[in-house]
């Protein structure tokens, strides 16, 4: 293998990661709760900015992320209870307005809040330094603390699902939203809960990002889309497939990134190059044709 | 619908609020011309790239409460409209200023495709534009328009600035890193330029789709390129990511670029950016007195350093106070005003700078590398650099 | 069930069409000419909100490709009549729609096998990679987005040229064709959803497993409704050009797509007029923000949230309701408030 090839292939392992703690949020929303939440990408921002926050007053990394997460939780609950708590009857439209609404909302209030500057937030000096992957190429040492977070993280998430009391009621909703009712629990609590910690979730990316992207406006949107690709073909409400499906785009997309602008010179080759540039979308539509609810979603 | 022969409530109050501002000069003539300049600012306040807007705003405050509050004897009226970046409503926008608001002249704007719809408007309305950034080629090329100027740049210019200087720096071989966007290819095409002109070897572009921030593919395949140094074009948040991925790959070429790439960026760069060089018709460590001055002024009226989006908005005003001045204040002397503003040699705090026949900036362009934070300028790449200007007809 | 809820159910409904017709035939004569120009846009922004709706209400098709057609359509005048070149508008409109047509029958014949959701990320996924072709090449003039010339306005032989006009009526002749395009398309489609193909669509919004024991060919019917949509929005965005002379990749975005959809949700879903009334008052909201604040984008955001919260089906749905049982209801239930009584429609959820 090259070197070339190998350290694209740890590039797309970081990316896919990230996208999944991103996604993993969202897939539980929507299959617990039947929300869409575009907002989403918000919170990832707000992530940020709160680790961006905390780093500038505090000086530690370690100190913000747990800060960022439990402020995610609080916030997620907040939502929950006083606003999407009263949308879960509605149609998928007026969560999409409600959403983007809140999506304006947040940037607005943040930048009247912190301003638009672009802000950095520094690597933690004991992971400040680049590990030699082949002679040529280095990979930042941070880089491998995010996947390994993330891999943590996904490991509890696992566990929690699959191992607790919780976990199964909340795959038992997401199969089967009448369940939570017949079996007598409080269905309200786990919205609650599941919507707390998908905010968390998508907070906590937000944080961990903020030392490779910096803080800046807008941050959020461009990840939303992707991650909603994420769950599509993950299949809607599946955490485990959210995972394979966030490794598979990450990989898709930087590969074909990597790859795709040396077609320019083909014939029709901008356009080829181009749409290299779309590969995860062509995998999208291709799966989804083959298999109309995603890798891992139950069968229609 | 704009009434010719009545007046209307609102012109009556404007004179009447202009003629109290000059109640002390007797004659009616001057009351006639005290009438104030309205100055639309469409920049954008909302969204990625707000501060930019928010500094070319305080930069022209300055120099026209520097002048006295007035530009050629009349008093001015500024019109803020936010322009979103949003290209698709920069034609609604621009008539908004142009029609709604009657503006005599529009600063504006930052986003190249919103520069776009406002060239469109203003080059059927005639409204009298200076560009205080967008820097697509096109509108001072081959759309050029005798009522749009531009103290900013063209992507060219400080492109083919750091390729040039590159070259003669003794590099044999380089690669361009940018978006897949205009700006990019416009600046990554003014780098080849200027680094073959000077002997060098432009082995290829690599680009990513704006304004995604992937930049782990790209950079893993500059090992294979061969080549002694990078150029990139990137701004904002994908300047500071990118050049921070670029320092932790601990790639052997140096890299270099236009000095957007650590323009207003350093303090979230920070020593990820040491010893880049890069070249701009700006730095940080201008001599001179006009300099010290503004940068001691703009710091005291925005709270924060200003930057080359400062320079490029005081220099917008400046611009369209030596037009006015000129034709003292009289905007319907449009020959007058348009051949003075041409003709302006003005000083800026980046230097002198004067006009190209297609009404665009001639300037240094300097070599600055980061040095503690810095961008400090280490020599001049060329001398007085002018937009070829290719296709303008006027 | 019928589908003629979605047309003004009596002559009122019809009359108050009727003048708000009127009403804007005669308003270039009494406004400045930048109003001229906003309520161009205006109308401009109702064609693609009625195209919409022939999916959303008619058929509870939710596509986010929709924008990407209204940019086609616009780039199809770009190709056609390039800066310098002008082509007549009797071949740049046909041409506009059968292309935006065509990309619309392609994109709906691969996608309408999914539902719900995944048809909204299919069609997702289309628009974004018509949005790239355009975006990232030098095909339709890059990223920056490229003049043209705008279509001569001729029809049997006759062409008008708005250079005639005295310099503060130029705007007029956009405006009467966008009036003339907006009313077209509203007749047309009000007759569409009428007809018998109306009628199928609405039992497939409903039931679709139904309409399919039943014996019709339903993904015919859906891929006719995403073809028809899809040539009434490249018909708006000839439009578009014809007004600006500009395109820009950003006119194919999804969040033109998600604008559009934005504003039939605000006008109301149930009802064929609720897309004029919601993309009228989303214009109206960006511009009083604009004159009220710099914050325009907070104002909007502020706004939607309320319209969403208390406005369940829109503007067209508002219905008087004696307060008194309004704050009742609130108080027993402990829920927002509900401005409408009209039932909504009874959706089957079996696309989730």
């Amino acid at each position: 293998m090259s070197a070339a090839l190998l350290s694209q292939l740890l590039n797309g392992l970081q990316y896919g990661l990230l996208l999944f703690l991103i996604a993993s949020g969202l897939t539980l929303v929507f299959g617990v709760l039947g929300i869409i939440n575009l907002a989403h990408g918000s919170l990832f921002m707000i992530g940020a900015y709160i680790v961006f926050f905390v780093v500038s007053k505090v000086g530690s990394l370690w100190i913000a992320i747990p800060v960022a997460v439990i402020c995610g939780l609080a916030l997620g609950a907040l939502l929950e209870r006083f606003l999407f708590r009263h949308f879960y009857d509605r149609e998928h439209l007026d969560q999409v307005l409600l959403t983007f609404a809140l999506i304006l909302i947040f940037e607005e209030v943040r930048s009247l809040l912190v301003g638009n500057d672009f802000h950095s937030v520094p690597v933690p000096a004991i992971l400040d330094f680049s590990v030699p992957i082949t002679g040529t190429f280095s990979y930042a040492a941070y880089r491998l603390f995010v996947i390994a977070m993330c891999l943590v993280v996904a490991a509890v998430l696992f566990y929690w699902i699959e191992r607790t009391k919780m976990g199964a009621i909340i795959r038992a909703a997401a199969e089967k939203p009448e369940i939570v009712d017949i079996l007598g629990i409080d269905a309200r609590r786990i919205h609650l809960v599941v919507f707390a910690v998908g905010a968390a979730l998508a907070v906590m990316a937000g944080g961990l990002a903020a030392p490779l992207t910096s803080v800046y406006p807008n941050m959020g949107s461009g990840l939303l889309i992707i991650s909603f690709v994420v769950v599509v073909v993950g299949g809607l409400g599946s955490v485990s497939g959210a995972f394979w499906a966030a490794l598979l785009i990450g990989l898709i997309d930087t590969l074909g990134k990597a790859y795709g602008s040396s077609l320019v010179s083909l014939p029709l080759g901008q356009v080829l190059a181009a749409l290299a540039s779309m590969s995860v979308y062509i995998v999208m539509v291709a799966i989804l044709l083959f298999r109309p609810t995603g890798l891992f979603g139950r069968r229609a | 619908m704009l009434n010719h022969g009545s007046i209307n409530r609102r012109r009556l109050l404007r004179v009447g609020g202009g003629s109290l501002v000059a109640a002390t000069i007797p004659t009616t003539w001057a009351i006639a011309q005290a009438k104030p300049v309205k100055v639309g600012l469409m920049l954008p306040y909302s969204g990625t790239f707000a501060q930019l807007g928010e500094n070319i705003t305080h930069a022209v405050e300055m120099l026209v409460a520097e002048k006295g509050g007035t530009l050629g004897g009349r008093p001015v009226q500024f019109v803020r409209l936010d322009d979103e970046s949003k290209p698709e409503a920069g034609p609604q926008n621009a008539e908004r200023l142009v029609k709604k608001d009657n503006v005599d002249v529009l600063i504006g704007t930052v986003h190249s495709g919103v520069q776009m719809g406002i060239h469109k408007v203003v080059r059927e309305s005639g409204t009298l534009t200076i560009i205080p950034n967008a820097g697509n080629n096109d509108v001072t090329r081959s759309l050029c328009a005798r009522n749009v100027f531009r103290t900013s740049f063209t992507n060219w210019q400080p492109a083919y600035g750091m390729g040039l200087a590159l070259a003669k720096k003794g590099v044999k071989r380089a690669a361009f890193i940018t978006w897949d966007y205009a700006a990019g290819q416009e600046s990554g095409a003014g780098f080849k330029e200027g680094f073959e002109k000077g002997g060098g070897t432009f082995v290829r572009m690599l680009t990513l789709n704006f304004p995604e921030t992937n930049f782990q593919p790209l950079l893993a395949q500059v090992p294979g390129l061969d080549v002694d140094a990078i150029g990139a074009f990137f701004a904002g948040g994908g300047a500071v990511q990118f050049v921070k991925e670029y320092a932790a790959a601990q790639l052997k070429p140096a890299l270099c670029g236009a000095g957007f790439l650590t323009e207003g960026t350093l303090p979230a760069q920070g020593k990820a950016a040491e010893g880049i060089e890069t070249a701009l018709h700006y730095g940080d460590n201008l001599t001179g007195a006009k300099n010290e001055a503004f940068m001691k002024a703009f710091r005291a009226k925005a709270g924060r350093d200003a930057d080359v989006y400062a320079v490029q908005g005081y220099d917008a005003a400046q611009l369209l106070a030596a037009g006015l001045d000129a034709v003292k204040g009289d905007l319907d002397n449009e020959a007058g005003l348009y051949k003075a503003m041409r003709g302006a040699k003005l000083e800026s705090p980046r230097g002198p700078i004067s006009f190209s026949d297609s009404q665009n900036v001639i300037q240094n362009i300097y070599l600055r590398r980061v040095e503690n934070g810095l961008n400090k300028v280490v020599g001049v790449a060329v001398e007085s650099l002018a937009d070829p200007g290719t296709g303008c007809k006027m | 069930m019928s589908s003629s809820h979605m047309l003004p159910q009596s002559w009122i409904g019809w009359c108050a069409l009727a003048v708000g017709a009127l009403v804007l035939a005669i308003l270039p004569f009494y406004v400045p000419s930048y109003y001229v120009g906003l309520t161009t846009v205006a109308m401009i922004a109702a064609m693609l909100a009625l195209s919409v709706h022939l999916l959303v209400g008619g058929a509870g098709m939710v596509s986010l490709c929709h924008g990407a057609f209204y940019g086609v359509g616009a780039y199809t005048v770009f190709f056609l009549s390039p800066e310098g070149s002008p082509q007549p508008t009797w071949l740049t409109l046909p041409a506009a729609m059968l292309v935006s047509g065509l990309c619309a029958l392609v994109v709906g014949a691969l996608s309408i096998r999914t539902k719900g959701f995944f048809f909204l990320m299919v069609t997702l996924a289309f628009g974004q990679m018509l949005f790239t072709v355009l975006h990232d090449t030098k095909l339709g003039g890059g990223t920056d987005g490229a003049y043209l010339a705008k279509p001569i306005l001729s029809l049997f032989g006759y062409t008008f040229d708005p250079m005639s006009l005295p310099r503060s009526q130029r705007s007029f002749p956009a405006y009467y064709v966008a009036l003339g395009q907006l009313v077209v398309t509203y007749l047309a489609l009000a007759f569409l959803l009428r007809s018998l193909f109306g009628r199928v669509l609405h039992g497939i919004k409903l039931n679709e497993h139904r309409m399919e024991a039943l014996g019709y060919n339903t993904g015919l019917y859906k891929l006719g409704a995403f073809t028809i949509a899809g040539v009434f929005a490249g018909a708006a965005g000839h439009m578009w050009s014809l007004q600006s002379g500009f395109v820009n990749p950003e006119l194919l975005a999804w969040h033109k797509s998600a604008e559009a959809l934005l504003m039939i949700l605000l006008g109301g879903i149930n009802s064929l007029a609720g897309a004029i009334i919601g993309a009228f008052a989303f214009t109206a909201l960006g511009e009083v923000a604009l004159s009220l604040t710099d914050r325009k984008l907070l104002v909007q955001g502020l706004v939607v949230l309320l319209a969403v919260i208390v406005l369940r089906h829109g503007i067209a749905g508002i219905r008087l309701r004696d307060p008194r049982r309004w704050l009742q209801s609130i108080r027993s239930s402990g829920k927002w408030p509900n401005l409408t009584v009209r039932k909504p429609v009874q959706e089957a959820r079996q696309n989730d």
